[in-house]
């Protein structure tokens, strides 16, 4: 009898094979995808990304159920997300979390790619890809942030599509055409929502699809940059150093997802809006456009960059300057593989040259992500005997100060990494 | 017909105008989709000019009214406040309105205004868009050396009772002055020039 359902299941998997690649996909992306042994920790937030992905997805498709994207009705519709629909509240926090969880996942994932060189030869592709996600999520972030028609999301978009007024000559005309209105309004919500629930997530799930097939051709990167398919079972053709994705690693990512969804569910049931960094107070309190809030901040995921915006000073009676830098401040991951010119890959047989560098970098994405949570005068000024910086607001030296090392970081990786005394590295992966 | 050999320069030829007239169509369809994205019939007609009874506004007191969604505000000054329109004329960026867009040609004078005592002008931060918080009375929160203006909660730009910008501000110009005229004593319309004026 069990032979006889075996049997007939066999008899419709090929079926389905002859019309549809289903066993050889399977093959090639799980159960023959031949990943390095020696993942470690960093290795769980690309899987975690993903995740975040598909909560997203699913919450937003339940949330567009009950959501009026109409400037007189958008936040009481929310309100009554939160109040009234069944579970609503739940769905609707899911999202808001999710959102700050994505950044979290994605900033890890991409410090990941920083330490182990996951970005060079031959995986420029798989970054670029990935610097593209970076930039939809970025978008995605931002459309989404209006539609709850609070005070922050005005304002916050008010202040965002003014900094395309700064472009020089079309600059005015692009940000009434971004708005399709004088000042951000209904019409600016509705296209917000069009972007936020249909166009942006059609790019962001292209990219993700090309970010994995760029990855499964050349094979992942590992915590020693060597590349295992060096060498290889001279029978089967196999990584010596690779095993199945699945099971192993499909197991190994479930742990991860276990913890995840344990700090998830805390944040959601214990602090969603994260005292205010989640989602800000005063978003609590409809769009006024006649009435700026008191203090304007991004969530935490833009800080570094609008403190970069804030710490450039206008050139030439022109702001642009720091919407330049400020966008070049992202913009520039996509160089980072025909930056670095060490011969390793790997921060483990780098120098210390490097790691000073990247501990630099670190420390002004945090400081500049702090700053940008605070307004500009949060440390006093300096006193007006001060040599150079008298009378300047502090903040915004030391803003300045931590612009320029994020930068240098970058543009003085190719003399850097070239110099820095780096170790041998292993023919084969390390335990 | 089967045995002539494949003319390749024909074959080129066609390629490139099939695919030059199929270009010339896609950009030509993005004109619709781009163009909806613009302002609307409706919304420019919301932007229409609005009347403002400016009889009841006591010496001192600014009213905001909303024209195009923004807020205008409209300051009656008294005549101390007046006084403070001159001799800080070096702390600020553009004291002589150098920047002809940021006001029209009959509001290039001293006050930024046509009635030296009433001030129009658009109640958005030349920086990023803000709306500056009114701190009209000298002194104050903002400091022994503040004769009355305008300070940007956002980025901290400052602006004199003119919306002058002061130096060391993020905003780099002055206030926008909408375009304004006098129907009446008591009528103020924002939103467009006097006939005379054009």
């Amino acid at each position: 009898m069990k032979n006889k359902v075996e049997q007939c299941m066999a008899g419709v998997l090929t079926w389905v094979d002859q019309r549809f690649p289903l066993t050889s996909n399977i093959k090639a992306h799980l159960t023959e995808y031949y990943a390095p042994k020696n993942f470690n920790f960093w290795y769980f937030f690309g899987s975690l990304a993903m995740l975040v992905l598909v909560l997203q997805i699913v919450t937003g498709i339940f949330l567009t159920m009950h959501y009026k994207p109409d400037a007189a009705l958008a936040f009481g519709s929310v309100e009554y997300i939160m109040r009234d629909v069944s579970w609503g509240w739940l769905i609707r926090y899911m999202h808001s979390t999710g959102a700050s969880m994505f950044f979290v996942v994605v900033y890890l994932h991409m410090f990941r790619g920083l330490i182990y060189g996951s970005y060079r030869a031959p995986r420029e592709l798989i970054w670029l890809f990935g610097v593209g996600i970076f930039l939809v999520l970025m978008g995605e972030a931002f459309f989404g942030y209006l539609l709850p028609w609070g005070q922050m999301s005005y304002w916050g978009a008010q202040v965002i599509i003014n900094l395309f007024t700064s472009i020089p000559f079309i600059g005015p005309d692009v940000s009434e055409w971004l708005r399709g209105d004088y000042v951000v309004s209904d019409a600016t919500l509705n296209r917000f929502f069009a972007f936020h629930v249909i166009a942006l997530p059609l790019v962001l799930l292209g990219l993700v699809v090309a970010h994995l097939i760029a990855l499964h051709e050349v094979g992942s990167n590992n915590p020693d940059g060597i590349e295992i398919k060096a060498h290889k079972d001279p029978k089967t053709h196999i990584p010596l150093d690779g095993i199945p994705f699945h099971p192993y690693y499909t197991v190994k990512d479930i742990v991860g997802v276990a913890v995840f969804l344990m700090v998830f569910s805390a944040i959601i049931f214990f602090a969603p809006e994260m005292s205010g960094y989640f989602l800000e107070a005063d978003n609590f309190i409809p769009a006024d456009p006649l009435q700026t809030p008191a203090h304007i901040a991004p969530v935490w995921y833009f800080t570094p960059y609008y403190s970069i915006l804030r710490a450039v000073p206008p050139i030439f009676n022109s702001q642009f300057p720091g919407v330049a830098a400020m966008g070049l401040s992202v913009m520039i991951f996509a160089l980072l593989p025909w930056l670095d010119r060490s011969p390793v890959k790997s921060i483990r047989y780098r120098g210390s040259l490097y790691k000073k560098w990247l501990a630099l970098f670190v420390v002004s994405f945090i400081v500049l992500g702090y700053l940008g949570t605070k307004p500009s005068n949060v440390w006093g000024v300096f006193d007006a005997s001060t040599w150079i910086v008298g009378g300047a607001d502090r903040a915004t030296i030391v803003a300045r100060i931590f612009t320029l090392t994020y930068f240098l970081f970058f543009i003085l990786m190719p003399w850097y990494t070239k110099k820095d005394k780096t170790k041998p590295v292993p023919e084969r992966v390390t335990a | 017909m089967a045995n002539q050999p494949v003319d390749q320069a024909k074959r080129r030829f066609l390629i490139a105008a099939t695919s030059a007239v199929g270009g010339v169509a896609v950009a030509a369809m993005a004109v619709p989709f781009v163009s909806s994205m613009l302002p609307s019939a409706r919304a420019r007609a919301a932007g229409a000019a609005v009347e403002v009874d400016i009889s009841k506004i006591e010496p001192g007191a600014m009213i905001t009214v909303e024209w195009r969604g923004k807020p205008v505000w409209i300051v009656n000054l008294t005549e101390s406040m007046s006084q403070t329109l001159s001799g800080q004329e070096d702390k600020l960026t553009d004291p002589n309105l150098d920047v002809v867009s940021q006001q029209p040609d009959y509001c290039k004078n001293a006050t930024r205004s046509i009635r030296p005592n009433l001030m129009v002008m658009e109640g958005i931060c030349t920086h990023l868009g803000c709306s500056p918080s009114p701190k009209l009375q000298p002194n104050g929160d903002m400091g022994d050396d503040w004769k009355g203006g305008f300070f940007c909660p956002c980025h901290g730009s400052k602006f004199d009772l003119a919306g002058r910008v002061f130096k060391g501000s993020p905003a780099p110009t002055n206030l926008v002055v909408p375009p304004h005229h006098y129907l009446s004593d008591a009528i103020l319309l924002v939103g467009e020039h006097s006939k005379e004026a054009v």
